[in-house]
């Protein structure tokens, strides 16, 4: 089933998906890798405010090339990062932010398959290394946060139109595409 | 001087060709993997892929945003001495890093800062060859860190031989799943000594993917782990599908009686490589 979606998404929007189905996004998605995980992690454990709201929210597992020319930033380049790195954090991140669509490449593990489930959220795999294809569906970055992380770890808030192809991989239901 | 600039010159446009485009072998391996591809999900991952490649090689941009960790290989000829040639990659590093752009993929193991410009301890790497030629060729290999990190080194049972090789590939391939972004490339090395293993796979990934083994043996080799790694049905992304590889290469050398090392390097589909020939009065080509 070919989807069309516009953040932010509600339980009912992600509870709807299934494995196989194909979604092309609208809105705003937020970057996030390793580094940018374990801090948000910690900024949650010691009360400390987070600089962007994931509620209904996308976080999208990517360390883009970004031009820099005066004011303007450009996104040049931004394909999926292997998602499997985000295990340890993922499941705690879309209990306590409300988190709806993780996206990424290579499919993620158990616990967050479980997190998923119970509290209604979806894996969506964009075509890894399609950097260009990618970058070609941000039409600007809204702003970047913790860039202190370095470029490809930073919060990188982007506005995007029909991101995609989203191919679900890991479903609301507790169905996955990945083997073993 | 002048030789220099010119050298800079094309290595920053080396490193523009080689993030930007696919040598031709691996581009046509993929169409053939879509021509075969039955499955929808798999389709679907081939086309984006193809179209990614297209569209990066018409604005000459990086493919994937990953530009890798570089790693250069120098045929040194009698017209240049190796630490000019070191300078000049580094400076060039630098400044394809700002002007393509590349990713800033150097990251300090100790402090976790990233050093911005690609270059750091020991990287770029570069591998010097010699040689009694007056052109010195430069090879860079950008290698991204999904299809590194399940990179691996097996020691098999000698008794095993040629068998033990191909079911630890095949092994490496299942647990690696879709992480290094299949349909992979792999380099396997085989033979040498824990070191030298390694080696082997990083020379094995430098040679084109439709040129076999010139060992018969080896090319069958190359061929029956193709198959068996297709056979795993991991396909594109780990997505399922018909191709989990486009190619593998194999390099040998001979081994210790007790030991059998066999070294696993996977590139990812996007098997970035590329080579420049560069003369004595300053100009160069690619080749």
């Amino acid at each position: 089933m070919n989807v069309k979606l516009a953040t932010p998404l509600s339980e009912s929007d992600v509870r709807s998906l299934h494995v196989g189905d194909i979604v092309f996004l609208s809105g705003t998605i937020v970057t996030a890798r390793d580094a940018a995980h374990k801090r948000m992690i910690e900024s949650i454990r010691s009360s400390r405010p987070l600089p962007i709201n994931l509620k209904g929210g996308v976080i999208y597992h990517c360390g883009p090339i970004v031009k820099r020319e005066k004011d303007r930033l450009t996104i040049v380049s931004a394909g999926p990062t292997t998602s499997m790195r985000m295990e340890p954090f993922e499941p705690f991140i879309i209990e306590r932010l409300g988190v709806r669509m993780v996206i990424g490449k290579g499919g993620m593990g158990k616990e967050t398959v479980k997190a998923m489930k119970r509290h209604g959220a979806v894996y969506a795999a964009f075509p890894g290394g399609a950097g260009v294809l990618a970058a070609s569906k941000v039409s600007c970055v809204l702003r970047v946060e913790w860039e202190d992380l370095g470029m490809p770890e930073a919060l990188w808030v982007l506005k995007v139109e029909s991101f995609g192809p989203l191919v679900i991989a890991i479903d609301s239901h507790g169905e996955t595409l990945y083997r073993g | 001087m002048r030789w220099a600039e010119n050298f800079e010159e094309a290595v920053v446009e080396l490193l523009r060709r080689s993030v930007s485009t696919l040598p031709p072998d691996v581009k046509s391996a993929l169409e053939a993997a879509l021509k075969r591809e039955s499955e929808e999900i798999a389709r679907i991952q081939l086309e984006a892929m193809l179209e990614n490649i297209r569209m990066a090689e018409e604005k000459r941009l990086p493919i994937c945003q990953d530009t890798g960790i570089l790693h250069f290989r120098v045929r040194l000829g009698s017209s240049a001495n190796a630490r000019t040639v070191r300078d000049v990659i580094l400076k060039a590093t630098a400044k394809a890093t700002r002007e393509i752009p590349l990713r800033p993929n150097a990251v300090d193991p100790v402090t976790g800062i990233n050093s911005g410009d690609n270059t750091g301890l020991h990287v770029p790497w570069i591998d010097f060859e010699h040689s009694e030629d007056d052109w010195i060729e430069v090879t860079v290999l950008p290698k991204g860190g999904g299809s590194d990190n399940v990179s691996t080194i097996r020691f098999v049972p000698p008794s095993e031989g040629l068998r033990g090789v191909k079911e630890a590939v095949v092994d490496a391939v299942l647990r690696a799943g879709g992480a290094p972004c299949p349909p992979v490339v792999l380099g396997v090395g085989v033979g040498g000594g824990a070191s030298v293993v390694m080696q082997l796979a990083k020379k094995a990934l430098m040679r084109p993917i439709s040129e076999r083994n010139p060992n018969r043996e080896i090319a069958k080799l190359e061929l029956e782990i193709l198959e068996a790694v297709n056979g795993t049905g991991v396909g594109p992304m780990g997505l399922g599908g018909k191709t989990t590889a486009i190619g593998v290469n194999v390099e040998v050398a001979h081994r210790h009686p007790a030991s059998y090392p066999v070294a696993i390097l996977f590139n990812c589909y996007v098997a970035r490589r590329a080579k420049i020939r560069m003369y004595p009065n300053g100009e160069w080509l690619f080749c």
